[in-house]
């Protein structure tokens, strides 16, 4: 039990993982999809960055006051993809934007019903 | 001084010509900069073998790119087209040339990105939601990835490939690093569309404008399967996952699913680029199967494929571009009699399309022989017999165009279609050329592709 509520970081991490997919999959609102994409990556962030944080810890300056410091590394790195993360979810939203000026709804079910009735329209 | 730094020159050039394109904002300079930038690339790729693929195609397809995008880009974007194609060619360098886990996903974001917008640039309205598939799919992959990489880096504490390797061994068979190789082949075999994770890909390649479609199809699979392959052979070791995983019983499996279903489908699509994207998913089965057998014959096969299919794909979806340019469209009721107004871009389709069955004499012969060889090598003799036969499937659906083409008579009242454009032959032709020429002379493909196959396996080169 103390083992589990040690890791409790790790469940949030699987939780919103999973929650992620879930809703990428289950939902078929473009833009949900998104959200669920971005909720998806965000669990990576955690994944990262909890276990660099150091309980005491302090920024990695090195002082003679602090002996406990912080990797900064997968900070930079998580940084790095939150980026990589706003710039996926803004080309997908951008994309959305075009395909409902293109078919008129959001609806994976209706573009398809759409594509489907029109055929090969340009 | 400079030769020391040559493959990262490679990656910052494209890089740095792509916002200087966005700044200039001329369709014609844009054209000019990025076949700068590509044959650049191409130029410092002819010493590092790795690359020479990836950059060539770049660099053929960048000037084969201008009669193309004219006809299929808005002219008002155009010159964004430019831009985004070299940063697609920047991020898959980049991809190859790196040595660090996660500057590869940065890399290889860079050039799924690059490539969601290529493929949104197509006309037809499809080519939107093939995108959005695209984008969807390519980022659980990435996201995978990382997951993947986050594991081993808490594992080994080190982002570092090489670094990776060393620090393995004594923590192998533990559940992080087991759990990091299953979350890196899933999220990289999204990215290469290995079967059953091909679902993105027919629609991508069939709506994306031609030159991009030629250039995805020869590069971004290829670049992603080279990736799983290093961290294989080069960061798991042949040990953990060959000798105690049943990762090779597994890529077999699939393998050999995904080289008959994929064949089946590509028979009866009414389209030829849809034809050519089933077929290309097929193809990357071969490759896999190559990684499957894990021998030194089976890795030199799956590498030699990774060259050969992609310049016999970038070759075929050029001149399938030309067509599309001309007759409006690829659909097989458009190709009919088409031999008579387009000769020299069948005929080359046709060459192309041998090196695809694996005729003796083209390049994909040179990569089904070593296969065979690698399969008879594992004692598998049933799977060389598998490959053989399930090449016939090929000669079918390359016999679709061939008969379309040759045999059959131009619909009544379609008008006669001049042949494709000067510039957009000439590419395509040398890429058709280059198919036959490695047919017969292996001494560059396979003599690397040996050595590469050596140090994956752990041995001296």
């Amino acid at each position: 039990m103390a083992q589990l509520a040690g890791h409790y970081t790790y469940w949030v991490t699987v939780l919103l993982m999973a929650a992620g997919l879930y809703i990428l999959i289950a939902r078929g609102n473009l833009v949900k999809k998104l959200i669920g994409l971005s909720v998806f990556q965000t669990s990576v962030y955690l994944l990262y960055i909890a276990p660099g944080k150091l309980i005491g810890g302090t920024a990695p300056i090195v002082d003679a006051a602090f002996q406990v410091y912080s990797n900064p590394l997968p900070h930079v790195l998580i940084l790095t993809a939150i980026v990589v993360g706003i710039a996926t979810l803004a080309l997908g939203l951008a994309l959305v934007v075009r395909i409902r000026e293109a078919y008129g709804s959001i609806e994976e079910d209706e573009i398809i019903a759409a594509d489907a009735r029109d055929g090969d329209r340009e | 001084m400079i030769a020391a730094h040559l493959p990262v020159l490679l990656v910052v050039v494209p890089l740095a010509a792509a916002p200087l394109i966005v700044l200039l904002r001329h369709a014609g300079i844009a054209w000019a900069l990025a076949v700068a930038a590509a044959w650049f690339a191409l130029g410092a790729g002819l010493a590092l073998a790795a690359e020479v693929a990836r950059a060539g195609v770049g660099a053929l397809v960048a000037p084969y790119a201008l009669r193309s995008v004219a006809a299929e880009v808005p002219p008002e974007r155009r010159y964004l087209y430019y831009a985004v194609h070299c940063l697609c060619l920047a991020g898959l360098l980049g991809m190859t040339a790196t040595g660090d886990a996660f500057n590869l996903f940065v890399f290889m974001e860079i050039a799924s990105l690059a490539m969601y917008i290529l493929i949104a640039l197509g006309r037809h309205r499809r080519a939107l939601l093939a995108a959005y598939q695209y984008l969807v799919l390519g980022t659980i992959g990435a996201t995978f990835y990382v997951i993947g990489v986050g594991l081993l880096y808490l594992a080994t504490g080190t982002l570092n490939l090489a670094d990776m390797a060393a620090r393995l061994p004594a923590i192998e068979g533990t559940r992080p690093v087991l759990a990091a190789l299953a979350f890196i082949t899933v999220g990289l075999s999204l990215k290469a569309a290995i079967f059953p994770l091909h679902l993105w890909l027919p629609n991508a390649y069939a709506y994306a404008p031609s030159a991009a479609t030629s250039f995805i199809a020869a590069t971004a699979t290829k670049v992603s399967v080279y990736v799983l392959m290093r961290y294989y052979f080069g960061v798991f070791g042949a040990h953990l996952v060959v000798a105690s995983l049943p990762v090779p019983q597994i890529l077999l499996g699939l393998s050999i699913a995904a080289i008959l279903t994929a064949s089946l489908v590509a028979l009866w699509q009414a389209d030829l680029r849809r034809l050519l994207a089933y077929s290309s998913v097929a193809q990357i089965g071969y490759i896999t199967l190559g990684i499957g057998l894990a021998t030194r014959d089976g890795l030199t096969a799956a590498v030699v494929h990774l060259f050969n299919h992609g310049i016999t794909k970038g070759a075929l979806f050029l001149l399938v571009g030309g067509i599309a340019l001309r007759a409006g469209g690829a659909g097989f009721e458009r190709l009919r009699g088409l031999a008579r107004s387009m000769p020299l871009t069948c005929f080359g389709v046709t060459l192309a399309g041998l090196s695809l069955i694996g005729v003796p004499g083209t390049a994909g012969f040179i990569s089904k022989w070593y296969l065979v060889l690698g399969a008879l090598e594992a004692g598998h003799g049933w799977l060389a017999a598998y490959v053989v036969l399930t090449s016939l499937i090929a000669v079918a659906y390359v016999w679709r165009f061939v008969e379309a083409a040759y045999l059959s008579a131009p619909a009544a009242g379609a008008a006669r279609v001049a042949e494709a454009p000067l510039p957009m032959l000439a590419t395509a032709w040398l890429l058709v050329g280059a198919c036959v020429w490695f047919g017969f002379d292996t001494s560059f493909t396979v003599e690397g592709a040996r050595r590469a196959a050596q140090l994956l396996l752990g041995g001296a080169p």
